[in-house]
């Protein structure tokens, strides 16, 4: 064990986090927990980005009164990388979600294997 | 002492008939508010004994453990290894994250020349105040330009999901809100006051991009929210006066197209060393930071109209 | 700076276009234009390349007003021209080959939309091989995701949806370990940029620093793009994918998506750990265990399988394990055989795929071994096309699967401790696949008495036969004109440095 896992709090916390959208993601049956799995997985990361931005005591990097010193603000590229990321997470969510109603539709299951079993059974 | 009272008198106190609101056995709007009584939804007889026959042989083959030994033992293999292998990754996570420099300090590997000079040159350099925009809009502009194209292509595979043709439509408006009561005066009401602010405030948020906290994608998602409140209340024979496929197909490719070449103009002068003809303007006024503002209207646009129309195809398919 | 040195940009921001402006044309000029970025592409691709072979330095290349650490950038070698120049090929002749059988898979109002993802599949596979910027790499990574995704499930049969699906869930689990090792990896350096993440990781190494999370954020983004990419325990989705997606589709996935993927994590090699650095980690035994295993699993697999389709889409899994097993060598050949074989499987894997539509055709459709006794004699040309292509597989000379195996032994003899097992998993992967592609190819060529079926010559189908001729011709030439090839991988492995 290193030295900074008290530091870290917050990015343990988002790691822990991560595990347990990543172990939704594989584990659940129903398709939408895996989608919440994903979502829990993907905010993780952005926790975990927004804790290595911040600097204690200073400011959102947002210029007040034209003060442009370095020691003002926190870092500004883990917000960018978040935000470009945010909107990656809102694509991939409404693609699986439409994924989801397709099948549903089709098979009247939210259930991944019972949806195979069904394929296996139209023998297509 | 208490009194004792006759039942006819108790029941015209505050109290009693208080209690039996709160135990709901009486609707206090019942007779003040005119109530639509909802139809059943009603599933064909004959499908529901196709749906349960089929369902109940699935269970029969992947559930019945008793036959399917193989069946059983992948799943308890499966579950054990993935919960085995979470396990594992929390530990080395957090053995990783425990070798990290540590949060919140200023001596770390991120607060390098990078940062300090989008801090320190970002208000001169892109015009905007807001630093982070300056950053994802200018600094680092060709990821955003990704990003938009991400967005972009969920909504073709959305489109593709789920847009049905003509004759499926009919079928579709049928089925839609069969569950929810149409023409809700509350919801109507509400969305009257409602919408406009929504919607001026999104405005605001896109405008206000490069001065403050907000941008293209925030705003843009706050205009989408008021949009669906408003098809919400009103229904589609509203929206669709103003709001059809076709308008949001051209509003996407104005923009996206504006996007692509204003920033294809910026990228070409810049590694080709040349003027760019774009003013930056003075930092703190509302015309200034030169593509930001442009960019964000247009990121503002295709990001209300893609929320929009991902609410209308997950509703029933179609505008 | 010269004007060639535009052109990565241009087909970067060309193939994005392009796709923006396909979702507003009528559905026939949609695909003309489709075809002609393709072109348009290639030609500027080659140019570069061979702009880049006389001038023999790579180029970087500024997205923006600002320079190395602040803003984006591109860059542009002898290799990454090279691969662009070969995916515009492939996805062109993929396009050309299965454009007959998209009207009857695809509804006709989604046509377009097809388009676009084609075209933004490419600008994605564009932005892989060019970037010189880790952050931008994710962003296209999702865009070449979601896009394959839509290629997968663009014709709506029950199965395409739920290998799309399998699909999305396993892309995902990759993409969020690839993203998290990102953030790790920008955590100890503070850059994003890969030359300069290389000089910081240097400096960490020879200091001692961050060893651990250092390691760890290597492993994360390679087990992330080995799931991407189909590596063998994660290969659960491919075969429905492959198997039932549209032939174009099938054809741009096996041979571009992947790939793209693998050309990325030899980037990150090179260009973000260095070499060296990658060699001394136990990454690169995890990636040779892996490849070796896939390479037998796979082939086993596609014996089994009763579909010729699907049989093609294992024989995949088979064949990136060969090129993990070259990445795992940790050889400067092994790395040359393995760039050398993301070629060969390529323009192999797409003409399979190609050529098994024709004989599927010639069958009334179906894809089972006993419909398809005699296929090559009622369409000649798929027939030819489908052997010239399972010999390749089979690493017969003359073709270019014969010399990436010859590559790959050759590899392996200088590697003291893994030699024994790469060349024994290699002669076994040899015989699994002469069991089953020689066992296709003679069940193609046996004569039946009933002629139930139609059969189809050249005359009626003149643009298909072009495309395979294409593809045998392509396939020929790597096998035959190895050398020169093989000479311009090297050299662009070296500029990598």
């Amino acid at each position: 064990m290193g030295p900074n896992l008290l530091a870290n709090y917050g990015e343990a916390v988002s790691a822990i986090l991560f595990c347990i959208g990543f172990t939704n993601l594989l584990l659940q049956n129903n398709l939408i927990k895996k989608i919440i799995g994903l979502n829990i997985m993907d905010s993780a990361i952005y926790l975990f980005l927004a804790e290595k931005g911040y600097i204690a005591g200073r400011l959102a990097p947002i210029v007040v009164d034209s003060v442009t010193s370095v020691d003002t603000y926190i870092n500004p590229i883990p917000s960018g990388l978040v935000l470009t990321g945010i909107v990656v997470s809102v694509s991939v969510s409404a693609l699986m979600l439409s994924l989801t109603i397709r099948l549903y539709t089709r098979y009247h299951t939210l259930n991944l294997d019972e949806i195979s079993m069904q394929l296996k059974k139209e023998g297509r | 002492m208490s009194k004792k009272r006759s039942q006819e008198e108790y029941q015209k106190t505050f109290s009693f008939r208080f209690f039996r609101w709160f135990n709901g056995e009486k609707d206090p709007y019942l007779g003040e508010v005119e109530m639509h009584p909802q139809e059943e939804y009603q599933l064909d007889p004959q499908a529901a004994l196709r749906y349960e026959k089929e369902h109940d042989a699935i269970l029969d083959k992947v559930y019945d453990l008793e036959r399917n030994k193989t069946m059983q033992l992948f799943h308890k293999l499966y579950h054990a290894t993935s919960i085995l292998f979470c396990l594992f990754l929390i530990a080395l996570l957090l053995v990783t994250i425990s070798y990290l420099p540590a949060t919140g300090t200023i001596d770390r590997p991120v607060n390098n020349e990078v940062a300090k000079r989008y801090i320190e040159n970002g208000l001169e350099e892109t015009g905007a105040v807001n630093i982070v925009a300056g950053m994802i809009l200018d600094y680092r502009a060709f990821d955003t330009l990704g990003e938009s194209h991400v967005l972009f292509v969920a909504t073709v595979t959305v489109l593709i999901l789920l847009r049905l043709n003509k004759t499926q439509k009919s079928d579709a408006e049928i089925n839609d809100r069969r569950f929810e009561p149409k023409n809700d005066t509350i919801l109507q009401l509400v969305a009257t006051f409602l919408v406009p602010i929504i919607i001026i405030f999104g405005i605001y948020i896109i405008l206000n991009g490069h001065l403050g906290p907000g941008g293209g994608f925030s705003g843009g998602a706050v205009i989408g929210a008021g949009l669906v409140l408003y098809l919400n209340a009103f229904g589609f024979a509203k929206t669709e006066r103003f709001f059809t496929e076709k308008t949001y197909k051209w509003v996407c490719f104005f923009s996206l197209s504006f996007y692509c070449l204003a920033k294809s103009y910026s990228f070409y002068t810049g590694a080709n060393q040349l003027h760019s003809v774009i003013p930056k303007g003075t930092p703190g006024a509302i015309l200034s930071s030169g593509l930001i503002l442009p960019l964000n209207i247009a990121v503002g646009l295709v990001v209300a109209c893609t929320i929009y129309a991902f609410y209308a195809m997950f509703r029933k398919g179609g505008f | 700076m010269n004007f060639i040195c535009n052109f990565p940009f241009f087909s970067i921001l060309l193939s994005l276009f392009s796709g923006t402006v396909c979702s507003v044309l009528p559905q026939r000029a949609a695909k003309i234009v489709n075809r002609v970025v393709i072109l348009t592409i290639g030609l500027l691709s080659a140019i570069l390349l061979v702009y880049l072979l006389s001038t023999g330095e790579p180029f970087i290349y500024w997205m923006g007003h600002f320079p190395a650490p602040w803003g984006n950038e591109i860059r542009a070698g002898v290799l990454e021209a090279g691969m662009a120049l070969f995916f515009c090929i492939i996805m062109y002749l993929s396009m050309a080959g299965g454009a007959h059988k998209l009207p009857g898979e695809v509804v006709e109002s989604k046509h377009n939309l097809y388009y676009i993802l084609v075209n933004l599949l490419l600008s994605s596979l564009l932005a892989l091989v060019y970037t010189n910027d880790m952050f931008t790499a994710y962003v296209f990574v999702e865009i070449n995701t979601i896009s394959a995704c839509g290629l997968i499930m663009i014709r709506q049969v029950g199965r395409t949806i739920e290998a799309a699906v399998r699909y999305m869930i396993m892309s995902l689990l990759g993409s969020g370990l690839l993203l998290f090792g990102l953030c790790i990896m920008y955590d100890l350096t503070g850059h994003l940029l890969m030359s300069n993440i290389k000089e910081s990781v240097s400096l960490l190494i020879a200091t001692g620093e961050y060893q651990i999370p250092l390691i760890v954020s290597v492993a994360l983004m390679c087990i992330g793009l080995c799931i991407k990419s189909a590596l063998f325990p994660f290969h659960a989705w491919l075969p429905d994918a492959y198997g039932y997606s549209t032939v174009s589709s099938a054809a741009i996935l096996s041979s571009l998506v992947s790939k793209g993927y693998i050309f990325l994590l030899i980037k990150i090699i090179y260009r973000v750990i260095g070499f060296d650095i990658f060699n001394n980690t136990r990454i690169i035994d995890m990636l040779f265990v892996f490849g070796l295993m896939g390479m037998i699993f796979g082939s086993l697999s596609a014996i089994k399988e009763n579909d010729i389709r699907r049989m093609i889409a294992f024989s995949s899994v088979a064949q990136i394990g060969y090129i993990y097993m070259g990445f795992g060598m940790g050889t400067q050949a092994g790395m040359v055989a393995s760039v050398f074989h993301i070629l060969s499987h390529a323009a192999t894997k797409s003409l399979l795929f190609i050529a098994a539509i024709g004989l599927t055709d010639v069958s009334g459709g179906s894809r089972k071994f006993i419909d398809l006794t005699g296929a090559a004699y009622r369409s000649k040309w798929a027939g030819v096309a489908f052997t010239v292509g399972s010999l390749s597989m089979v690493g017969v000379p003359l073709f270019s699967g014969f010399i990436s195996k010859l590559l790959f032994a050759q590899a392996a003899v200088q590697v003291e401790g893994k030699m024994l097992a790469s060349l024994i998993v290699l002669g076994i992967s040899t015989v699994l696949n002469a069991i089953y592609f020689m066992k296709t190819v003679i069940r193609i060529y046996t004569s039946t008495d009933e002629s139930s079926y139609t059969s189809i010559t050249f005359k009626d189908r003149k643009s298909y036969a072009l495309v395979l001729l294409c593809f045998i011709v392509l396939n020929v030439i790597l096998g035959v004109n190895s050398q020169p090839i093989v000479n311009m991988i090297e050299q662009g492995l070296a500029m990598f440095d």
